[in-house]
C-alpha cells in the first residue's frame, strides 16, 4: 500500500518492456490452451504440467551440454505424441469439457509427482549461453532469453493464425469446432484433425516450457502459479483465436508491470483478474 | 439425479439417520483414541462440510464454482480477525463468518447471474478470478498484512476433553448441519428447481422456476456453510496465511471429492471427501506424499473415465434392477383420465368468450432486425387460435415474448387484465401461461414423471413434491404416457417427447397454452392422436394458441386464425376464409406472374 510516488520515466519504460516480455510468455502458454479449449472443447489443465515437464527436460539436456533451442528438436515431437495420445484417450471415453478439466488436473498431479521425484522440489535454474547476455537499447536493458521468448511467441502465434485462416486444414478445424457432424458430412476427417491439433497444442506447451526454463527458476509447485493469469489471458483473448492470447497476455503483462512499479508487487494479481471479471461481465459473449 | 421417487418412509427416516450418526460419532472422543485420530477425523469432517456445501450450488445446479476457496477464506479471515483484533469469543465468530461468506457470495452472484451469457465454464472462471482478487486484497490490507495471522494466543473453548477433540466435535456439528441441509434441499421443491436449472435453465424458468433467486439462495447457503468451515479451520490451524487459503487447491479438491462421490446426490460429496482424505492421509502418514499426489491423480482419471457420474450413482445403478413402478401406475392403462380438480379459472363454455390475452402494438427487435413490428392480437377465453405465417414471420418470437423468454421492445401484453410486459418468465408461468417447445426440451436427468411434477410444483404452485408427483401422474395418464413414468426422456421417441411437452405445459394448470409446432415431425397417425389430445386440452378448460404448419390440423382444430408476415399481422378470421385471401396466398406461395382478380383482397 505504501508509496504511490511515481517512478522515473526510465524505470517505467523498463517496467513496460519487462511486462511485454512476461506477457509474451503468458501468450505463448495460453496459445495451446486456447486452441484446445476453443477448437476441441477440452480444457487442458495439464498444459501447464506439459510446459513444466518440457522445461525440466530442457534443463536436464542443457546439463548434458545440449543447447536449449536445439533441445526443441527432441521436445516438440515428443510432446506432440503425448498430446495426441492424451486426446485419443479423452475421445475414446468421450469426456465432457468439464470432466476434461478434472481429468487433466489429475494428470497434472501425476506429472508434478514425477518431476518432484526426479528433480526434487528444490529450485532449479538453467545455465545457458543465453542467460548471461543482455544488451542495451538507449537506456533500456534487453535480456536475450526474454527476447527469444518474445520472438517465438509472436512467430508461433502468427503462424497458427495463418494456418487457421488460410489453409484448408485450418478451415476444416474451425468448421469442426462449430459443428462437428456437419463438418464430417462435408468430408472433414475430424478425428485425424483433432489428434493433429491436440498434438500441436502440447508441442506449443513444450516450446513455452523451453522459454520458461530460459528465463525462470523452476520448481514443480510453480506450475500452479501460472494457471490463473494464463486462463485470464485466454479468456480475454477469445477462445480458439490464435492472436488473442498474445494480445491479451501482453496487455496483462504490461498492466501488471506498471502496477508493480507504481504500487507494490503484491498488488499485481488484482490487475489481470479485475480485467477478466470486467470483460466477462460486460461482454460475456466474447469468451464462448 | 432424483430418478427414483422418494418414498415417504425414507423421507422421514433419512434426517433421523443423519442426526443419529452425528450423535453416535460425538462419543468417539470418549474412546480415548490417540489425538492423531481426532485430527484425521476432523479433516474428514472438514472436507465433508466443504465438499457438500460446494455441491449445494454446483452439483445441484451445474454451475461449477472455483471460488470455494474465496468463500472458505472469507469465513476463515472473518473469524481470525475477530479473534485476533477484537477478542471475540470463538463460537460467536462462526455465525459472522457464515454471514460474511454468504454476503460475499450473494454480491458476486447478484452481478454474475444477471449476465445472460455467464453459464457453466464462465461462472467457473469468474469465481476462480474472484478468489485471487480477494486474496490479493486480504494480503495487502491489515486483515493479513502479508505476514499471516497468528491465533496461538486465543484460548480454544473446552467443548471436548482435549483440544483436538474439541475441533473434532465442532466439525462434527458443522458436518451434521451441512448434511441435513443438503438432504433437505435435495428432496424439496427448491431442490427440484435447482436440478431443473442444471438440465435446462431456460425451460426451467418457463416452467415457473425463479432461476435467478434460486441460484442466489443456493449460492448463499453454500457460501455460509463454507464460511463456518473456514471459521473452525482458522482456529484449528491457529496460524493462517493467504497463500494456503485463496488458491486453486481448495476448489479443485472439493470438485474432485464431489465428482468422485457423485455430484448429483446429496451424499455423494461426503463419500468422496472421506475416500480422498483417507487416501491422502494414508500416504502422508507413510511418508509417501509424492506417491500420494500421483495416486490421487490416477484415481481421479480412472474415476472420470469409468464412473463419470460418481461412485454413489454407480453403486445405485448396480443395486437397482428394473426401474420401480411409479406410485400412480396402478391405474388401468386404458383408462382415459380427466385430471381431477377444477382448473384454476372457471372453464369457459362459449368459444366467443371474453378476451383472455390482449396484445397491442407488440414489437421485438434483435439488433435492428424487426422480428415483430407491432402486432395486435386478442385471444378469447376458451378458443383455439391458430397462429400462421411463413417461416421467419415472427410466430416463434411472438411465443417467446408472450412467455417471457424475450423482453418486448415495445407494446403491451395484458393477460386477464394484468400487464405482463417485461415480467420474468417464471412470473408469467405463475400467472397462468404455459408453452411447449417446437424441439422438445425435457430435463434429461429427471424421470418423465419428475419432469411433469416440476411443472406442477412451480407453475401449478404445489409445494409438496409427493403431492406434485401424484398430480403429475394424472397428466401422464391424460397424455397416455403413464406407462413411461419412470423412464428417462432419452428413452422416449419424438412423438412421446412431444406429448411429454404437452403434459408439462398442462401440469401447471394454465389458462393459456402456447403450442409451438407440436405436430412438426409427426407421422399422419400420430398427428391424429395429437389433434384429439389438443381438443381434450381445450375441453378441460384451457385456451390455446396454436402455431402450426400442418394445415389439416389447423382446419380441424382452430376457431380462428391470425396470419403473420414479416412480423406484421396480415390477416385474421376463420381458417377457411383467411387462407383464400390473396395476400395470405402471396405470403405463403409468392406472387403469381398473372395477376388474378382478387375478390377478397381487403385486410380484416
Amino acid at each position: 500500500m505504501s508509496g504511490f510516488a511515481l517512478p522515473s520515466a526510465t524505470l517505467l519504460s523498463q517496467s513496460v518492456l519487462s511486462g511485454i516480455f512476461v506477457g509474451a510468455l503468458y501468450g505463448l502458454l495460453g496459445l495451446g490452451l486456447s486452441l484446445s479449449w476453443g477448437l476441441l472443447r477440452l480444457i487442458n489443465l495439464a498444459h501447464f504440467a506439459f510446459a513444466f515437464l518440457a522445461a525440466y527436460l530442457c534443463y536436464q539436456m542443457a546439463a548434458f551440454g545440449v543447447d536449449p533451442l536445439l533441445s526443441l528438436a527432441v521436445l516438440v515431437p515428443l510432446f506432440f505424441s503425448i498430446g495426441a495420445a492424451l486426446h485419443w484417450l479423452m475421445a475414446r471415453f468421450s469426456v465432457t469439457p468439464f470432466n476434461s478439466l478434472l481429468l487433466t488436473f489429475g494428470l497434472t498431479g501425476i506429472i508434478e509427482a514425477i518431476i518432484q521425484t526426479i528433480w526434487t522440489a528444490d529450485f532449479r535454474k538453467l545455465e545457458s549461453v543465453y542467460g548471461e547476455h543482455k544488451f542495451k537499447i538507449g537506456v533500456l536493458y534487453v535480456p536475450v532469453p526474454e527476447l527469444i521468448t518474445l520472438v517465438l511467441a509472436v512467430a508461433l502465434s502468427f503462424a497458427v493464425w495463418a494456418v487457421l485462416r488460410y489453409t484448408d486444414l485450418g478451415k476444416a478445424m474451425r468448421a469442426a469446432a462449430e459443428d462437428a457432424p456437419i463438418a464430417s458430412a462435408f468430408g472433414v476427417n475430424q478425428k485425424r484433425n483433432a489428434l493433429l491439433l491436440a498434438g500441436t497444442c502440447a508441442a506449443l506447451a513444450s516450446v513455452a516450457g523451453v522459454c520458461l526454463a530460459l528465463s525462470f527458476t523452476l520448481a514443480p509447485s510453480q506450475m500452479y502459479a501460472w494457471i490463473g493469469v494464463v486462463f485470464a489471458a485466454v479468456m480475454l483473448g477469445g477462445l480458439g483465436r490464435a492472436l488473442g492470447p498474445l494480445v491479451a497476455g501482453t496487455l496483462i503483462g504490461v498492466s501488471e508491470a506498471i502496477t508493480m512499479a507504481v504500487t507494490s508487487p503484491s498488488w499485481a494479481p488484482i490487475v489481470s483478474f479485475s480485467l477478466l471479471i470486467a470483460i466477462l461481465v460486460l461482454r460475456p459473449g466474447r469468451a464462448t | 439425479m432424483k430418478s427414483g421417487h422418494v418414498k415417504s418412509g425414507t423421507m422421514k427416516r433419512t434426517p433421523l439417520i443423519i442426526l443419529a450418526a452425528g450423535i453416535a460419532l460425538a462419543f468417539v472422543p470418549k474412546l480415548g483414541l490417540p489425538a492423531f485420530y481426532d485430527s484425521l477425523l476432523y479433516l474428514m469432517l472438514h472436507w465433508i462440510v466443504l465438499a457438500t456445501s460446494w455441491n449445494i450450488l454446483s452439483g445441484y445446479t451445474g454451475y461449477f464454482s472455483f471460488g470455494h476457496g474465496a468463500f472458505f477464506g472469507a469465513g476463515l479471515y472473518t473469524t481470525s480477525t475477530l479473534l485476533a483484533r477484537y477478542d471475540w469469543p470463538f463460537l460467536a465468530t462462526l455465525p459472522v463468518a457464515a454471514l460474511v461468506a454468504a454476503v460475499l457470495g450473494v454480491a458476486l452472484g447478484a452481478v454474475v447471474f444477471r449476465v445472460k451469457g455467464v453459464r457453466g465454464e464462465l461462472f467457473a472462471l469468474l469465481t476462480l478470478a474472484i478468489t485471487f482478487v480477494i486474496g490479493t486484497i486480504v494480503v495487502n490490507t491489515p486483515l493479513d498484512g502479508g505476514q499471516g495471522v497468528s491465533l496461538s494466543a486465543v484460548p480454544v473453548p473446552a467443548i471436548g476433553p482435549t483440544q483436538s477433540s474439541t475441533f473434532y466435535l465442532l466439525a462434527l456439528a458443522a458436518a451434521t448441519l451441512t448434511m441435513l441441509t443438503a438432504w433437505g434441499i435435495y428432496v424439496s421443491k427448491f431442490g427440484a428447481g435447482l436440478f431443473a436449472i442444471h438440465d435446462d435453465e431456460d425451460a426451467a424458468e418457463v416452467m415457473g422456476v425463479p432461476t435467478y433467486r434460486y441460484k442466489l439462495v443456493a449460492l448463499a447457503i453454500s457460501c455460509a456453510l463454507a464460511g463456518v468451515a473456514g471459521g473452525i479451520h482458522a482456529m484449528f490451524l491457529s496460524y493462517v496465511t493467504v497463500g494456503e487459503v485463496f488458491t486453486i487447491t481448495v476448489p479443485l479438491t472439493v470438485v474432485l471429492m464431489s465428482v468422485l462421490g457423485g455430484s448429483r446426490h446429496w451424499a455423494g460429496p461426503a463419500i468422496g471427501a472421506v475416500a480422498i482424505t483417507a487416501l491422502l492421509y494414508s500416504f502422508t502418514a507413510a511418508n509417501h506424499a509424492i506417491a500420494g499426489k500421483a495416486m490421487v491423480g490416477v484415481i481421479l482419471i480412472a474415476a472420470i473415465l469409468f464412473m463419470p457420474d460418481g461412485i454413489l450413482l454407480r453403486l445405485q445403478a448396480l443395486f437397482k434392477r428394473a426401474p420401480k413402478l411409479a406410485p400412480g401406475t396402478a391405474h388401468p392403462p386404458s383408462k382415459i383420465a380427466t385430471p381431477s380438480g377444477t382448473p384454476s379459472a372457471p372453464p369457459s363454455t362459449a368459444a366467443s368468450g371474453d378476451v383472455l390475452l390482449r396484445v397491442r402494438g407488440l414489437q421485438k427487435s434483435f439488433k435492428g432486425v424487426r422480428a415483430l413490428a407491432g402486432v395486435d392480437v386478442d385471444v378469447r377465453r376458451g378458443e383455439i387460435l391458430g397462429l400462421l405465417g411463413p417461416n421467419g414471420s415472427g410466430k416463434s418470437t411472438f411465443i417467446n415474448v408472450v412467455s417471457g423468454h424475450y423482453v418486448p421492445t415495445a407494446g403491451e401484453i395484458v393477460f386477464e387484465g394484468r400487464d405482463l410486459g417485461g415480467l420474468a418468465a417464471h412470473r408469467i408461468a405463475g400467472a397462468g401461461i404455459a408453452r411447449t417447445y417446437q424441439i422438445p426440451r425435457p430435463f434429461a436427468h429427471m424421470s418423465v414423471l419428475d419432469n411433469v411434477a416440476l411443472a406442477t410444483m412451480f407453475g401449478g404452485a404445489v409445494g409438496d413434491p409427493a403431492e406434485a408427483r401424484k398430480r403429475a401422474m394424472t397428466w401422464l395418464e391424460f397424455t397416455g404416457l403413464h406407462g413411461k413414468a419412470a423412464a428417462r426422456p432419452d428413452d422416449l421417441n419424438l412423438h412421446q417427447r412431444k406429448f411429454l411437452e404437452l403434459a408439462r405445459a398442462l401440469a401447471s394448470r394454465p389458462r393459456l397454452v402456447l403450442l409451438d409446432e407440436v405436430l412438426c415431425g409427426l407421422t399422419p397417425s400420430e398427428i391424429d392422436d395429437a389433434v384429439a389430445l389438443i381438443r381434450r386440452i381445450r375441453d378441460q378448460g384451457s385456451t390455446i394458441v396454436f402455431v402450426e404448419h400442418v394445415m389439416r390440423a389447423v382446419m380441424a382444430l382452430t376457431d380462428r386464425v391470425v396470419v403473420f408476415n414479416h412480423g406484421e399481422l396480415l390477416a385474421e378470421g376463420s381458417a377457411t376464409e383467411v387462407m383464400q385471401r390473396a395476400a395470405v396466398m402471396t405470403a405463403y406461395l409468392g406472387k403469381a406472374h398473372v395477376v388474378l382478380p382478387t375478390p377478397q383482397a381487403a385486410h380484416a
